[in-house]
Order: C-alpha cells, then sequence, then structure tokens
C-alpha cells in the first residue's frame, strides 16, 4: 500500500472483500499482473487458477447458483475476455449474478490496435446485463460496488467491468460499499396488491388449476421455495417446474407432475394444456416450453409473476401480470388466501386430479432396461437410488440427451442443488460448474452428469479439479454419438447421421488416470452399482464411463413446432403428423 | 390462422444517463432483437447535465411494443421511458431537414415559392442552386422533399424526430 492511497489493483481487492467474496477464478495475463499481484500479497480472497477462462465463467455460475451469492471472475485483455463470452452470454440467459474482472490496455492505447487488445465492453455489451469501461481512478470504487449491486438485483445477470492497466497501477482513494447505497438501478420487488388480489382470487376459483414455476423462484432464494411449496400444499394443486426450476419443489412429493416441456412428463404437458388458471411463478414461458404458441394452454386465464417485465407478455399474452420478487409476492399470496380463507373446489379438484392421476398412468418416463446393454436411464436410476437420502448432493450437467435424462430420473428436492445450461445450452458447462459448486461446498457430493461430446469441449478442468483437491464426480453417459443431435436426425432428418458421431474417443480411464483422477468404466448393467459405489466412495475426482445403449432416444418428446398435445411418447409412437415446415426451421 | 396484428408507429421518448456506450446499448437492443428503427435521435438535454433524450420512432405490433418499452427500461443507464404516441397522443412532433436543390429557370422560381409555402428559409445560395431548412412533422418534411425532387437534383440531410409532450407535465 503507498502512503497516498492505494493502487486500482489493490482498491479492486478492497471492493470484492466488502461485497463479500471469498474466491474467485481466474487466469492471468499482462493486463491484469497488477491484480495478480496485489492477490499474492493478502489472503483474504481465494484465487482457484483454472485452464481455460471459459471454465472460470462456467465455475463462477456454479458457485453462484449454488450459494445464492454473485460469482466472480478475473481474466486478462484480449483472448482472456473474448474466451470468457460464452459463459457471459450463459449467465446473461440463465440469469446467473457473475461479475467478471477483464484487464484492459492502458487507456492510452485504447483504440490503437494494442497488444492484447480488444473491445470488451462492445463484444460484451449484448451478453451481459450491464457493463464498464472504468477510465477514470475516481470511478473505480462506485463501478466495483454498482457491479455487484447490479448482478444481484431484480433479474441476476452477468457485469463486466473492463479494467484497463494504467487504472489497475495508478494511486486513488477506496470507498465502501456504504457511500454509493443508493444507487440508481432500483428493480420493483413488491408485486401490485390488487393484481395479487385478483390473482389469488382466480387461483381460488380454479377447477383445473395449474402451478408452472421455474427459475425465477430459485433466483429469489430459498425461502422462496418454502413459500411456494406452502402455497402449493395450501391449494392441493398440482405443480409442475421448467428445467431450471427444478428443486424449487420437492420432486418426491405426490403434488409434483415432474418437468414440463419438450422432454418433460405426459401428465405436466397435458395438464398445461386442459388447465383453466394457470400460475406462472418465475418462468418465461421459453419456446422449449410452450410448444406451438398458438396452441399453448388455448382455455386459461394466466397469471404470471415476473421480476423483469420484459418476460411478461413476451411470448405469451397474460391476464394477471405481476411485476415483483416470487418470494414476496408468494407470501402476499399466502397472506391473502390465509385471511380471505379460501378454499379450493374439492369436487373440481378431485375430477381434476383424478384425470391427472389417468395421464400419469401412462408411466411416460417408462423404459426397457437392458440385459446386456446399459440403458441410460437405468444407469442414472442407479445412481439416483445411491445417492437417495443424502442431504449433500449436488448435480450438474452437459447439454444433450444425458441432461435430459437427469432431468427426469434423479430426484431434485432443494433449490441450488441443480445447475444445467438451460436457455443457452452449453455443451461443456457441466465440468467447471461442478469445480465452482465443489469449491464452495467442499466436503459435497458434486456429480457432472455428462455425455462423452460435452465432456471434451471443457476437459481441461480435470486439471483444476486435481490441483485443488476437488473431488467431483464426472458420470459419462457414453453413447459414443451426439445424441440429442443423432435423434432429431433420426426423427426429422430421414435417419442421416451427418457428423454426429464421435469417433477416435480418448480412453477416459487413461484420460483420467493421467489427470490424476480416477478412471472407471461400466458396459453391463451388472458393473453399474460397483462402478458408481466406487465413484461414491474414493474422495478423489473420478471419471466413470458408462458405456450405454447408442440408439437410445429420449422421450417424452413434443417435435419442435408441435403443441403439449401431440407428444411422442415412445420409439412406436411416430411422428403422426409430417413435422411442419414452420416446425423445421425451428432450432 | 388468425389474422396477422396490423402495426403501430409510436414514438418513444427515453431519458438516459449521459454515459459512453449508452446508444450503442439502445442501438444494438433494437438490432440484437429486430425491432424497427424508423428514426433516431439524440443529444444532452441541456449542456453540463448527466442526462440526454432520445427520441425514437419505431414500428411494430402492439405486443412488440410493449417488448420494446420494457427491454428499453431494463437497460441500467434508462432513466425512463415515455411512449408519447401512447401517453399524449397529440404531443409536439418535428423534425428539420436542410435541402440542397440544383436548378435553372421556371425551377428555381417555383422551388422558391414551394419554399415559401412551406415556410422554409432559405441557408444558402447561389446562381445554380439554394439551400432550404425546413422543419416539421415528418409527412411535411416529406412532401417538401418530394417536391424538391421533381424540381432538380437534391442532396437531403434529415435530424430524424424530436418530441415532446404537450402541457405543463414533465417527463
Ligand atoms: C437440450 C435442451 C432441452 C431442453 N428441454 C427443456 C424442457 O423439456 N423443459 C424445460 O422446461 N426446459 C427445457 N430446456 C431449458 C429451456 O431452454 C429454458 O432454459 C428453460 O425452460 C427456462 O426456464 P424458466 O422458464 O424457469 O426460466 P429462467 O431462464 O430460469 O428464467 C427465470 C425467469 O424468472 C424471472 N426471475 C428471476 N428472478 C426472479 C425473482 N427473484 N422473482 C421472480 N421472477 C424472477 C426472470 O426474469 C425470468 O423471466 C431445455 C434446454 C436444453 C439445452
Ligand atoms: C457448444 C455447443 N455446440 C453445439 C451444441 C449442439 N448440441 C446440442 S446437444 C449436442 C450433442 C451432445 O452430445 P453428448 O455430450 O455426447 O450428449 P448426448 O446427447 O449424447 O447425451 C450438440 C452437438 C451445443 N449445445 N453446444
Ligand atoms: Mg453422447
Amino acid at each position: 500500500m503507498s502512503k497516498d492511497g492505494l493502487t486500482g489493483s489493490e482498491i479492486v481487492l478492497r471492493a470484492l472483500v466488502d461485497q463479500g467474496v471469498d474466491t474467485i477464478f481466474g487466469y492471468p495475463g499482462g493486463a491484469v499482473l497488477p491484480i495478480y499481484d496485489a492477490l499474492f500479497q493478502q489472503n483474504s480472497i481465494k484465487h482457484v487458477l483454472v485452464r481455460q477462462e471459459g471454465g472460470a465463467v462456467h465455475a463462477a455460475e456454479g458457485y453462484a447458483r449454488s450459494t445464492g451469492k454473485v460469482g466472480v471472475v478475473l481474466v486478462t485483455s484480449g483472448p482472456g475476455a473474448t474466451n470468457a463470452v460464452t459463459g457471459l452470454t450463459d449467465a446473461l440467459m440463465d440469469s446467473v449474478p457473475v461479475v467478471c474482472l477483464t484487464g484492459q490496455v492502458p487507456t492510452h492505447l485504447i483504440g490503437n490496435d494494442a497488444f492484447q487488445e480488444a473491445d470488451t465492453t462492445g463484444i460484451t455489451r449484448p451478453c451481459t446485463k450491464h457493463n464498464y469501461l472504468v477510465k477514470k481512478m475516481e470511478d473505480l470504487p462506485g463501478v466495483m460496488h454498482e457491479a455487484f449491486h447490479v448482478a444481484r438485483s431484480g433479474r441476476p445477470g452477468p457485469v463486466v467491468v473492463d479494467l484497463p492497466k494504467d487504472i489497475l497501477q495508478g494511486i486513488g482513494a477506496y470507498q465502501g460499499p456504504e457511500k454509493f447505497s443508493q444507487t440508481k438501478y432500483q428493480p420493483q420487488i413488491k408485486g401490485d396488491l390488487s393484481q395479487i388480489e385478483k390473482a389469488v382470487d382466480a387461483i381460488a376459483k380454479a377447477k383445473r388449476p395449474i402451478f408452472y414455476c421455474g427459475g425465477g423462484v430459485v433466483n429469489a432464494g430459498p425461502r422462496a421455495s418454502q413459500l411456494l411449496t406452502e402455497f402449493v400444499r395450501l391449494t392441493g394443486y398440482p405443480c409442475t417446474l421448467t428445467l431450471m426450476g427444478l428443486g424449487a419443489y420437492p420432486a418426491s412429493d405426490r403434488q409434483f407432475l415432474g418437468m414440463l416441456g419438450m422432454h418433460g412428463t405426459y401428465e405436466a404437458n397435458l395438464a398445461m394444456y386442459n388447465c383453466d388458471v394457470m400460475i406462472n411463478i418465475g418462468a418465461r414461458f421459453d419456446d422449449r416450453v410452450t410448444g406451438k404458441l398458438d396452441e399453448f394452454s388455448p382455455n386459461s386465464t394466466k397469471i404470471h409473476v415476473d421480476i423483469d417485465p420484459s418476460s411478461i407478455n413476451k411470448n405469451v399474452s397474460v391476464d394477471i401480470p405481476i411485476i415483483g420478487d416470487a418470494g414476496h409476492v408468494l407470501e402476499d399470496m399466502i397472506k391473502i388466501w390465509k385471511a380471505r380463507q379460501c378454499r379450493p373446489d374439492k369436487d373440481a379438484l378431485k375430477d381434476w386430479w383424478s384425470t391427472i392421476e389417468d395421464w400419469r398412468g401412462k408411466n411416460c418416463l417408462a423404459y426397457e432396461p437392458g440385459a446386456k446393454v446399459i440403458k441410460p436411464q437405468q444407469a442414472l436410476e442407479r445412481l439416483g437410488a445411491a445417492i437417495k437420502g443424502r442431504e449433500d448432493v449436488f448435480i450438474t450437467t452437459e447439454v444433450g440427451q444425458h441432461q435430459m435424462w437427469a432431468a427426469q430420473f434423479l430426484p431434485f428436492d432443494k433449490p441450488n442443488h441443480w445447475m444445467t445450461s438451460g436457455g443457452l445450452g452449453t455443451m461443456g458447462y457441466g465440468l467447471p460448474a461442478a469445480m465452482g459448486v465443489q469449491v464452495a461446498h467442499p466436503d459435497a457430493l458434486v456429480i457432472d452428469v455428462a455425455g462423452e461430446a460435452s465432456i471434451l469441449m471443457n476437459i481441461q478442468e480435470m486439471s483444476t479439479l486435481a490441483q485443488y483437491r476437488l473431488p467431483v464426480k464426472v458420470f459419462i453417459l457414453n453413447n459414443e454419438y451426439m445424441g440429442m443431435v443423432r435423434q432429431w436426425q433420426e426423427l426429422l432428418h430421414g435417419g442421416r447421421y451427418s457428423e454426429s458421431y464421435m469417433e477416435s474417443l480418448p480412453d477416459f480411464v487413461k484420460l483420467a488416470e493421467s489427470f490424476h483422477a480416477v478412471g472407471l468404466r461400466a458396459t453391463k448393467p451388472d458393473e453399474l452399482d460397483d462402478v458408481i459405489g466406487e465413484m461414491l466412495e474414493v474422495d478423489r475426482p473420478v471419471i466413470a464411463d458408462i458405456m450405454v445403449d447408442k440408439a437410445e432416444n429420449c422421450f417424452p418428446m413434443i417435435p419442435s413446432g408441435a403443441a403439449h398435445n401431440e407428444m411422442l411418447l415412445g420409439p412406436d409412437d411416430q411422428v403422426e403428423k409430417p413435422i411442419s415446415e414452420e416446425g423445421m426451421v425451428l432450432v | 390462422m388468425t389474422a396477422p396484428v396490423a402495426e403501430e408507429r409510436h414514438t418513444i421518448s427515453v431519458l438516459v444517463d449521459n454515459e459512453p456506450g449508452v446508444l450503442a446499448r439502445v442501438i444494438g437492443l433494437f438490432s440484437g432483437r429486430g425491432y424497427n428503427i424508423e428514426s433516431l435521435t439524440v443529444a444532452e438535454v441541456d449542456r453540463g447535465s448527466s442526462l440526454s433524450r432520445i427520441t425514437v420512432v419505431t414500428t411494430g405490433t402492439p405486443m412488440v411494443i410493449v417488448q420494446i418499452k420494457a427491454q428499453l427500461s431494463r437497460l441500467v443507464p434508462v432513466r425512463q421511458v415515455n411512449d408519447l404516441t401512447e401517453e399524449n397522443p397529440h404531443h409536439i412532433e418535428t423534425e428539420l431537414a436542410l435541402v440542397k436543390i440544383v436548378a435553372s429557370g421556371e425551377q428555381r422560381v417555383e422551388a422558391l415559392r414551394i419554399a415559401d409555402i412551406f415556410n422554409a428559409r432559405v441557408d444558402d445560395t447561389t446562381l445554380q442552386s439554394f439551400v432550404f431548412r425546413v422543419a416539421g412533422t415528418s409527412e411535411t418534411v416529406d412532401r417538401f422533399i418530394d417536391l424538391m425532387r421533381a424540381l432538380g437534383e437534391t442532396d437531403i440531410a434529415r435530424t430524424g424526430v424530436v418530441a415532446i409532450a404537450r402541457g405543463a407535465d414533465r417527463t
């Protein structure tokens, strides 16, 4: 510390500490060397050295989603910043609070195509909630505090702070967060009471109601999930969750219908189609959920609670919009429900549940367990059985069929224990995210359910696991295919498997060993339990290579452009109508 | 099939913090999400003040217009968004254009006559040309330009629309 103040780097670190940061994920380079120097001389902040900047952002996402805190990333200018772009976009799509500090060339060189210069604020403008380029020393403390405020307030998201090297090396004065408490960014938290009353009215009068809830409930903190559970039980109504919402309502509960949407359950999707009142809390009517918009839940009164006004009436027009935080609104809903002594319509509800039970009776997730070949579903069911009853299990995934099967077959009873890339669908998310989770919860069991294609996208982070002794378990459902791509090609492109097979795969057992981890393999169903047992037993990083049926498809499936009541339940259920041209252009 | 919903034209006034990148944010929002921009103007509201006003004229279905306003409001440096078309249907909207016309003889006389009708001012004259300054609604400016084009070679510079609500209420 110099006599006249602090260096920019010291100010950055002071601000991090004052914002409650104890861990950052990063990778050094010329432009951020001053920060690394300051890091070297302190003990309050732990730095986790990743192996690629993309990994740092996903790790911060895993850290953030599993703790509710802001995840922090530190990368250098130019390639460091551009490598972070995928992770930032991922965090934006899934509303994850992340602050990413990027180095920048000194202010007087900006615009000169200096070495490792990139227009970081320009590149990241559309993939961040907000970003800053600090050009004046005196702005630094304020920008740092505001960045955290913006990242975590309202609808959370990623924020970039671009830090020119001369600012990091300059001398300035630090100011604490209390100086900046009155920032201009103040999203609405409390919902409008008259709207909430209207909603409760509609909820009480419903004959075929459904709660459709999502990631917003998880974003609102664990108490919002408790309130949701309380309200759903109070009403006795069915509840379905999006991929991002899993855990916001206990999966083991009878009132839970499973996930909805493209690969959701028959009962959840038909209940959505046939309901008369839909109570959407913190879900954004994503196209993976709604299917064909014109035929989405055609006869229901729709209530939508969301903290972001731009999520409301974006894809689906709703009847009762409520802008506010899921937790606060649920609290008010419960209060009003109790004060008015609302009672659900018992007879109607009984009929509704009996219809739903018929749908449930279809047992849409059923599959034929293999005798010789492991079915991916079977592998996950065995894994689910092995971790049953454990409180401290966190699951992350990569992207593809395995991700959908994990969502369908693993039970999530608590929020913040399930991290997956939903909105962007980023292959390579799961391993670094698991790493971030494990850093935040050193004693927990953290499993990345992976595909053999996805895992190769950020496999370098195995080295980070070894360095920090993070005993993450990578559970690969190895079908030697980009299974999800192969499935679409089978169903929509006449079985022409263009470039979707995985050839020349590494030997994952040896790969694990070369990364100082334990490698295991199961090729037959009767080896599954032993491999899973050993994986959970060892206190080291593990790659378990589970060789599964290569041809298995993920069902149920609503083909793109189809409606909720046009679901395919299994391989025998052929696409009835040919997929429309409109459907074919959809992703 | 449901009938296609008609597009509407809206003038939206956006008060923003005067900070670097704010215009890029607004423009990027429109291009990134595929919204239309018919015209966009921006300037500080007064010298030394920390606010600028961006006036955007856009078209879209009612649902898209609502989205545009919600998306604009979501930007951190945006302080206030006013849909003048909706909130203040008789708001004042004006545009300024500098219109250069190269013409001679009878065309030249006619150009002056029309300029007079439109209250356009002559900002520059040579023996071959005029530069007119015309102000009014976009339709007025359009009509003036069309008439000038019929009389000779033209060069046009337009400001785009600026707008403000009528009455004592401040936005
Ligand atoms: C291969 C693949 C297949 C998929 N299939 C499915 C599928 O079958 N089913 C499915 O559901 N998804 C599926 N997805 C995921 C899908 O793409 C979307 O990511 C997901 O449906 C969105 O979840 P959500 O609606 O809960 O919204 P999120 O993306 O979690 O957004 C949260 C919403 O809540 C709001 N919010 C945030 N904080 C708060 C708060 N405090 N209070 C209130 N509101 C708040 C936000 O403004 C936002 O509108 C799939 C993804 C992939 C990659
Ligand atoms: C970075 C990235 N590139 C491409 C895709 C498109 N994609 C979606 S799923 C998938 C295949 C995933 O294969 P694998 O990891 O083996 O999982 P599986 O579907 O076989 O379970 C691909 C290529 C993507 N989601 N992300
Ligand atoms: Mg695969």
